[in-house]
């Protein structure tokens, strides 16, 4: 187990550090110069040189890769060019937002995924299991972020029950934050729920089928304990394999969602960062977000060995 | 005879519905982009201010937008936009991933292991992210953002194209083929390729799918088609402006974004069931990414 887990620790170091080069090499190209951007085309030459050695962008390319590194490594991802206060707060304060909300529509994908897999599988080739089918394919084809303005349009225009948008912070109360978080949550967990819940049947599907759980039928476990004891764990293999992508894909889809909702979270801190040519910003979120995706996969992995013992055996 | 072959022709649809369905729904799409080619209700570029945030009627079956531009001209002509964008970044995801993955297979060791741990490596970075950040870099617009999700793809195919021909490696036949002295390359091309590009195909009308929807959101955060051009995405994120005074208009381009998504994807499970039932799970992780 232990040297399952230092070679996939490896790989995480070597990917973060991967992505932190790709994000470096990426940004690099970025067309406009902060300079220019944050004093004017028409800025004084003097004041444009003056303010580009501030920024260090008069420095190689790799000394100020390694500055970077450093920086974030140590707490310091520098001065956000428009915000003008430390990015790691401007981070800090997004991530009060995103982290939430990605959470509660991981957990609200598990919940309905795996309780409508389930269903499905207990009730193969009837009208739950093919009313579960006709919900996933639909999921499937769904923009989340035109779930996201359905929701706002029935929920908001018509009902009156929710606010369209905005985000009135932690600070203002639990209950009114999480009601702010509900509506794009839902938006974000419907489609990666459709994804889950197919993946759980054919998995739970293909589980039931095996002589063991024949023989635990046979022993006299009841039909709800030979799910939950013997199918259920096996099954979840591919599930977590799933689960894991998901979460990724949540992460990066709370930017398109932040912007239906107007959250301030870190997705529309990274979007605003972009069209204001805020780099500093742009390559701390994109970094951000890059290295919480190769956490969970790390996570992920650790997951399937605590499941499933053999892969320790296999894979170490 | 005529009546017998009506009914074992239904049959045979019926058990292949994902495909027949699914054929029938992109079939339409398709059909509306050509269509919008040489005919459209009204001009999508013409501006009637006075007729603006109209209903459906009888002379603009979808309403009309902010700008009295017929809706239904606007979507049958962003279709032209969804196609073209789905089969050129498909394309470019295809031809270099599939390129790749029969290079890394056919050499196996180093390169094999550079190919695969690159392609792993673009997994830290989901599929919108990366196209925030390439158009970000070289600016919005249809050909960046086709660019943006053809490089995404280019790893998926790759994976999926080495998996799949590692397998077929290991065939007798290929050992064959190896013993009459055959070399690497042509092995891949008269082998390796015809045994798995039933496998290709259906992951090209996936990622085709998966492709719309990414291009749907690009434009819809204002990344991808630029204006005058219709696009479906940015139609949805006009319409939220006008929510209160019409809020049909945000709900027939996200229905036709919906509908060619299903076309695609019934059409690429049904091809699946056709060719190669044992991939019956795999088509998923696609959309996880």
């Amino acid at each position: 187990m232990i040297l399952f887990i230092a070679k996939r620790f490896t790989t995480f170091i070597a990917t973060l550090f991967g992505a932190s080069v790709v994000v470096f090499l990426m940004l690099e190209i970025l067309p406009g110069d902060p300079a220019y951007a944050i004093l004017g085309v028409d800025a004084d030459l003097s004041a444009y040189q003056a303010l580009r050695k501030e920024l260090g962008l008069d420095q190689p390319a790799l000394h100020r890769y390694i500055n970077w590194i450093f920086g974030v490594l140590t707490g310091d991802f520098g001065v956000s060019y428009t915000y003008s206060v430390p990015v790691s707060e401007l981070i800090v304060e997004r991530l009060a937002l995103t982290v939430p909300l990605a959470v509660l529509a991981m957990g609200m994908t598990v919940i309905v995924a795996i309780g409508l897999g389930l269903y499905a599988a207990a009730h193969h080739n009837k009208v739950g299991d093919w009313g579960v089918m006709v919900f996933s394919q639909l999921g499937i084809a769904v923009p989340n972020f035109w779930f996201g303005i359905l929701l706002i349009l029935l929920f908001s225009v018509y009902l009156g029950w929710f606010s369209s948008g905005g985000f009135p912070g932690w600070a203002a109360g639990v209950c009114p934050a999480l009601k702010a978080l509900l509506l794009p949550a839902v938006a974000l967990a419907t489609v990666q729920a459709a994804i889950l819940a197919r993946v759980t049947r054919s998995s739970v599907l293909e589980t039931i089928g095996e002589d063991y759980v024949r023989t635990a039928r046979a022993k006299g476990l009841t039909r709800a304990a030979t799910l939950w004891r013997h199918v259920l764990r096996n099954a979840l293999i591919p599930v977590v394999t799933i689960m894991g992508l998901q979460f990724a894909n949540l992460l990066a889809g709370t930017i398109v969602i932040e912007n239906v909702f107007f959250l301030p979270g870190l997705g529309r801190l990274v979007f605003q960062a972009i069209a204001n040519r805020d780099l500093i910003v742009v390559k701390d979120v994109v970094l951000m977000l890059a290295a919480m995706v190769i956490v969970v996969n790390f996570v992920v992995d650790v997951a399937y060995a605590i499941i499933d013992p053999r892969l320790r055996r296999y894979d170490a | 005879m005529t009546s017998l072959n009506t009914s074992s022709l239904f049959l045979l649809a019926l058990r292949h519905r994902n495909l027949v369905l699914g054929g029938i729904l992109s079939a339409i799409i398709i059909m509306l982009a050509l269509i919008s080619l040489i005919w459209t209700p009204h001009s999508p570029y013409e501006l009637d201010v006075a007729n603006k945030l109209k209903p459906p009627s009888s002379s603009h079956w979808l309403g009309t937008d902010h700008f009295g531009r017929d809706v239904a001209s606007l979507i049958m002509v962003g279709a032209q936009n969804t196609l073209l964008v789905g089969f050129v970044a498909v394309g470019i995801g295809m031809s270099a991933g599939v390129f790749l993955g029969l290079w890394a297979s056919a050499r196996r060791g180093w390169i094999e292991e550079l190919i695969m741990r690159l392609s792993d490596f673009t997994f830290a970075f989901p599929a919108i992210l990366s196209a925030i950040m390439i158009t970000a870099i070289f600016g919005p617009g249809v050909v960046n953002s086709i660019l943006a999700i053809g490089i995404y793809n280019i790893p998926v195919f790759a994976r999926v194209t080495r998996g799949s021909a590692n397998a077929i490696w290991a065939r007798e036949f290929v050992l064959a083929a190896r013993a009459a002295g055959k070399g690497r390359i042509r092995i891949t091309l008269e082998h390796i390729l015809p045994n798995i590009l039933s496998v290709i195909i259906v992951q090209a009308t996936i990622f085709f799918a998966i492709a719309i929807l990414a291009e749907a959101s690009l434009s819809y955060l204002g990344l991808g088609t630029q204006p005058p051009h219709p696009s479906w995405g940015r139609m949805l994120n006009e319409a939220q402006t006008f929510f209160y005074l019409s809020p049909y208009l945000a709900l027939f381009p996200g229905l036709f974004i919906v509908l060619s998504v299903l076309g695609f994807n019934m059409l690429g499970d049904g091809l699946r069931d056709w060719l190669d039932p044992r991939l019956s799970r795999s088509r998923l992780s696609g959309y996880a990414q």
